[in-house]
């Protein structure tokens, strides 16, 4: 028996035994209760030549379908550069660990050093980390580092606008923490300011989680959010999408102490839902407060410009459980996915990318409103790549009317709301023949 | 070839491209009716660079990097083990690069279907009745797998198990996770071999325990021989038992999770299952579970029909939600094509030949490197720095000097146990040459350290940077590329 | 050996205590900031913060580890050492010279319950 991965030639093992005083393999696991030592063959399948793996995965992929996507959920099929796949198979990255010996390891550090550097110009923050999970958890995070900065208060404000699978995680991670958390009720697709500012006014309140753009696409005016949520001696989390900061207000500029999200938007392969990569951003004053990785500048024995991991104390594997977070890697090689992207796509054309989905949306909007099958769900509110619209009708068969076409179509909500987005991905000819679809579908 | 420290920021020139896009034909400007108020007031300071700016300068980055695919890696507790290159290629596959995680089921079959397979895979292995793939990293399971245990003993309504019993010798992250999971740590001690004492234990199980987490073989890689009698003894006190799957490796083909009384597990992917470490994730932590208990894991769940087709839903049973979508989904690809390339023949192979590697250095070193636990190891091994201790020269400097010689180092100061730590862990993908070349070279350190010790204290000089100043970098902290330039502006 | 003066109280978690009428001014032994190695970051609480003896104050960090601050007194803290903010590193150059915060005490018979110079360097040796 011997197999691509595992070297050993009978002689080499004969070999080894005899160095290490050992007449048989069995005696490596002689220590071991013989009750518990596996004897029968696993039930999973034999093992496959590459002309078969590639096989299975044809047929696997056979039984999905790839979709002209009209739809977002924090997920959004933006075009991705052809350079970044070339880049990140470079296997000096990919089979590298975290970067624990700096000597052999700037080319991580720098670039992490460059995806914070990203990361804070986009977010108007100061300082950031090497990233986190994803969205869902980084916010979770957020939560922590304001309820720690808190001291004595443990409530947190979310606002029902907030994207569903982000509210969950947020939630599993305040029920198990034991972190009291008060959803503050939407009005016209936005949070209700007043509500927000009546359970502010309760004086137990740590922090406030507000999206932005929030989950029907509508981006909310925070116009004196952040004076209230501080003259009540709370913090701001804004969940923002990183893609839209290129135009869109900073978390900075609303004035939020902790800016997080999700990086997919950075150009990310939708991949059934990851990899991708979580940010969390904030000011100066909260530098030793924030969870995971973190790289800076500093120089060698020579005098060289050189890269590290910096402020480790704080982290898990010193501070154990006196650690704010368990955190303990980061999203490494989709840091340099968003690096790689930012610095292709650069200042202008992180800009185009917002102006070529938010006219594509515009038209979208436009056009579905224009079949009559679709009204207004929220007038007036100003949105970009994502909106919603209502109409009565039914989602689930609709959804499957338009899989069979080649298209993912807006996610059903309650009270009969579809969120439709559209990025610079989709030409007018294919906007056009998605609403026919519908159109179709409703004959 | 010439020594590259270029910022990609540094690079950027005004108005140069690095990207094209489809022409704008809406006839529309949205950006410009939106409210002023609601749009930034400066412009990102972005890059501005060529496409081949981008490509020579991450192309010259990665050759500042050390991988498996450069060298050996025998980083303790990491399973730096080679990462298939078919893996890389199937989880690009275009059939599933592009599927939207929210859409509709019946057009995501095949990706359900392997979500599906790869989770009945584990627990095959794990000898477990069920893993959820969600958690994105070893820490994330911990801390998922802690939140199973505690909405167990709530679903029991038994509400005063809020202990974890943590062996002092565990991964740091174990204390750190189970805090996350609002369970307080009780440290149970270890024996000087490292493994858990249970007379030490005994005392500490009382019916405001949780549950125990441990790894097998422990952080100093041996095997917990009295397991069986510490899962007896945890079941009988009310708790359940965690493994830590950090130290998996030299039990793939021997000896399952779940036949030594486990309840639950997390798997690190990255590790075991040959994943790429990717210079600190993504990775993938599954957990497993016992029967019993599969319903709490979290949501969403793919559930297999009657009529052989695969969804996904979300149940009322799980404790809750610890991910956006499913996971690190194309993480999952390349583990399941790894169990496939191996198989259920050659899986057998992976511990016995990670322990006859790890065995293998130990035997050969232990002349020159204090070995302070003696026997039969698994897939790792601990010294104690030097056997010679009046060289002056410590544990730090014989790592360094590894990496001028062309190695990655071990883990270093872990575990705690020991002052001098050097955890040494092969993986089964090295061969004996490779295994002779690192011996080779930890006896010419050792003797360097006797005989030229100041070669070895002013290692590494073969680096493309050196010793960098870590003290100045936690002190003033220069996180972004914006800090750096007001530093230098400061400066002159 | 490291420097343990004779005058001051000391904790068994390696904070000192000098005691002048009903103010105590707090730092962190010669022992402590050694075994820390280089700090690079002290965590001071705020005036007006009101400190327990046996709980934490804040914290000190090197390049490898961080360290609670634990209150050897209880009450009031009325001055910190801004110093520390900026130089950390003033607390590995003299440890007593550098003190950390000045607590108003409820209760001043709390100090002498504290150990000795004798008594404290009986610990560090153990």
């Amino acid at each position: 028996m011997s197999n691509k991965f595992i070297p050993h030639t009978p002689d080499d093992i004969s070999r080894m035994m005899e160095a290490v005083g050992i007449r048989s393999l069995d005696e490596l696991y002689g220590d071991i209760p013989a009750e518990v030592i596996f004897n029968r063959d696993y039930l999973i399948p034999s093992e496959m030549s590459e002309v078969e793996i590639r096989r299975h995965f044809d047929e696997l992929a056979s039984k999905n379908h790839s979709l002209k996507v009209f739809a977002g959920g924090g997920v959004y099929d933006h075009y991705a550069p052809s350079v970044i796949p070339h880049l990140l198979s470079r296997s000096e990255f990919y089979t590298a660990y975290t970067p624990y010996q700096p000597e052999i390891s700037q080319g991580t550090l720098q670039y992490i050093f460059e995806y914070q550097s990203i990361i804070c110009e986009l977010t108007g923050m100061e300082v950031t980390n090497a990233s986190m999970y994803d969205g869902a958890t980084a916010t979770a995070e957020a939560m922590f580092m304001m309820v720690a900065s808190a001291k004595k208060r443990n409530r947190v404000l979310l606002s029902a606008t907030l994207r569903e699978n982000v509210a969950e995680v947020v939630k599993t991670y305040a029920k198990f923490r034991g972190i009291d958390i008060s959803v503050v009720p939407e009005r016209d697709g936005v949070t209700d300011l007043d509500a927000l500012k009546a359970e502010l006014a309760k004086d137990d309140v740590a922090g406030v989680i507000l999206p932005q753009p929030n989950k029907y696409g509508i981006i909310e005016d925070l116009s004196g959010v952040a004076e209230a949520v501080h003259a009540a001696k709370a913090q701001l989390a804004l969940h923002a999408d990183p893609s839209t900061l290129a135009v869109l207000k900073t978390p900075a500029e609303w004035g939020a102490d902790i800016a997080c999200g999700d990086g997919q938007s950075l150009g990310m392969p939708m991949q059934f839902g990851g990899p991708y990569l979580g940010f969390i951003a904030t000011g100066k004053g909260n530098i030793r407060k924030i969870p995971g990785r973190v790289v800076g500048a500093t120089k060698d024995a020579d005098g060289k410009r050189a890269f590290v991991l910096t402020l480790q104390a704080r982290e898990q594997h010193i501070r154990r459980e006196k650690a704010t977070s368990n955190i303990c890697s980061n999203q490494s090689l989709m840091s340099l996915y968003a690096t790689i992207y930012v610095a292709l796509m650069g200042k202008q054309g992180m800009v185009e990318v917002n102006a070529l989905s938010a006219d594509g949306a515009s038209y979208l909007h436009d056009k579905l409103l224009a079949t009559g099958l679709f009204e207004e769900a929220f007038p007036g509110k100003p949105f970009l790549k994502e909106f919603a619209l209502k109409s009565s009708l039914d989602a689930p068969a609709l959804e499957k009317h338009l899989a069979e076409r080649g298209f993912m179509g807006g996610i059903p909500m309650a009270d009969g709301l579809f969120v439709f987005a559209v990025t610079e991905k989709r030409s007018r000819e294919e906007i056009d023949a998605f609403v026919n679809s519908i159109v179709d579908f409703a004959k | 070839m010439k020594y590259y420290d270029k910022l990609i920021f540094e690079l950027s020139r005004p108005g140069r491209k690095g990207y094209s896009l489809p022409k704008n034909r809406f006839d529309r400007n949205a950006l410009a009716a939106l409210p002023a108020g609601l749009k930034r007031g400066e412009a990102a300071e972005l890059p501005e660079v060529s496409e081949l700016d981008v490509v020579r300068h991450y192309t010259n980055l990665s050759s500042k990097n050390f991988g498996v695919d450069t060298g050996f890696y025998p980083l303790g507790s990491c399973t730096m083990k080679y990462n298939p290159k078919i893996d890389e290629e199937v989880a690009a596959h275009p059939g599933f690069l592009t599927l939207h995680p929210l859409q509709y089921s019946g057009s995501v079959q095949g990706a359900l279907e392997l979500y599906y397979n790869l989770q009945k895979m584990l627990s095959e292995l794990a000898g477990l009745e069920e893993f959820t793939l969600n958690p994105y990293a070893g820490a994330h399971g911990e801390l998922t797998g802690l939140m199973v245990m505690k909405a167990y003993h709530q679903r029991r309504g038994d509400l005063k198990r809020t202990k974890v019993i943590v062996p002092n010798s565990a991964h740091g992250t174990n204390p750190a996770s189970a805090m996350v999971a609002g369970l307080q740590v009780v440290e149970v001690k270890s024996k000087p071999n490292g493994s858990i004492d249970v007379e030490d234990l005994k005392p500490l199980l009382d019916d405001t325990v949780a549950g125990i987490m441990m790894t097998n073989p422990n952080t100093l890689g041996m095997f917990e021989t009295e397991i069986l009698e510490i899962a007896r003894l945890v079941h009988e006190a009310g708790g359940l038992l965690y493994y830590d799957g950090a130290n998996l490796n030299p039990l793939l083909g021997k000896v399952r999770p779940g036949d030594m009384g486990f309840d639950i597990m997390h798997i690190n992917l990255h590790k075991t299952f040959a994943t790429p470490h990717g210079g600190g994730g993504p990775g993938s932590g599954p957990v497993g579970v016992r029967e019993g208990l599969e319903s709490l894991l979290p949501n969403p769940k793919v559930v297999k029909r009657e009529d052989g087709s695969f969804e996904l839903v979300c149940e009322e049973g799980a404790f809750g939600n610890v991910s956006s979508f499913l996971g690190n989904y194309a993480v999952m690809m390349k583990a399941y094509a790894y169990i496939l390339s191996l198989g259920k023949e050659n899986i057998r192979l992976v511990g016995p030949m990670a322990t006859l590697n790890a065995n293998y250095i130990k035997e050969n070193l232990k002349d020159d490197y204090l070995l302070p636990i003696q026997g039969v190891c698994k897939h790792e091994f601990v010294f104690d720095g030097l056997k010679d201790k009046s060289t002056g020269v410590t544990t730090l400097n014989v790592a360094k000097r590894l990496l001028d010689y062309g190695f990655h180092a071990p883990t270093i100061y872990f575990p705690l146990l020991f002052h001098e730590s050097m955890m040494i862990e092969p993986t089964e993908t090295e061969s004996k040459e490779t295994l002779d070349e690192f011996i080779e070279v930890m006896h010419k350190v050792a003797h360097e350290a006797r005989e030229t010790p100041e070669l070895v204290l002013d290692a590494p000089v073969t680096t493309l940077v050196r010793k960098l100043d870590e003290t100045t970098a936690a002190k003033n902290p220069i996180l972004t590329y914006r800090a750096l330039l007001a530093q230098q502006d400061g400066n002159d | 050996m490291s420097k343990i003066l004779e005058n001051l109280r000391y904790s068994d978690s390696h904070e000192w205590v000098s005691l002048d009428g009903e103010v105590a001014t707090v730092g962190i032994t010669d022992y402590a900031q050694h075994a820390l190695g280089n700090i690079v970051y002290v965590d001071v609480p705020e005036v007006g913060d009101e400190v327990t003896a046996g709980e934490e104050f804040g914290a000190v960090e090197s390049v490898k580890a961080a360290s609670d601050l634990i209150s050897p007194v209880s009450g009031e803290v009325i001055e910190i050492n801004e110093d520390l903010v900026d130089a950390p590193e003033l607390l590995n150059q003299d440890a007593y010279a550098n003190w950390i915060m000045k607590v108003r005490v409820n209760d001043p018979g709390e100090v002498g319950e504290l150990m000795d110079a004798k008594e404290y360097a009986s610990i560090c040796e153990g």
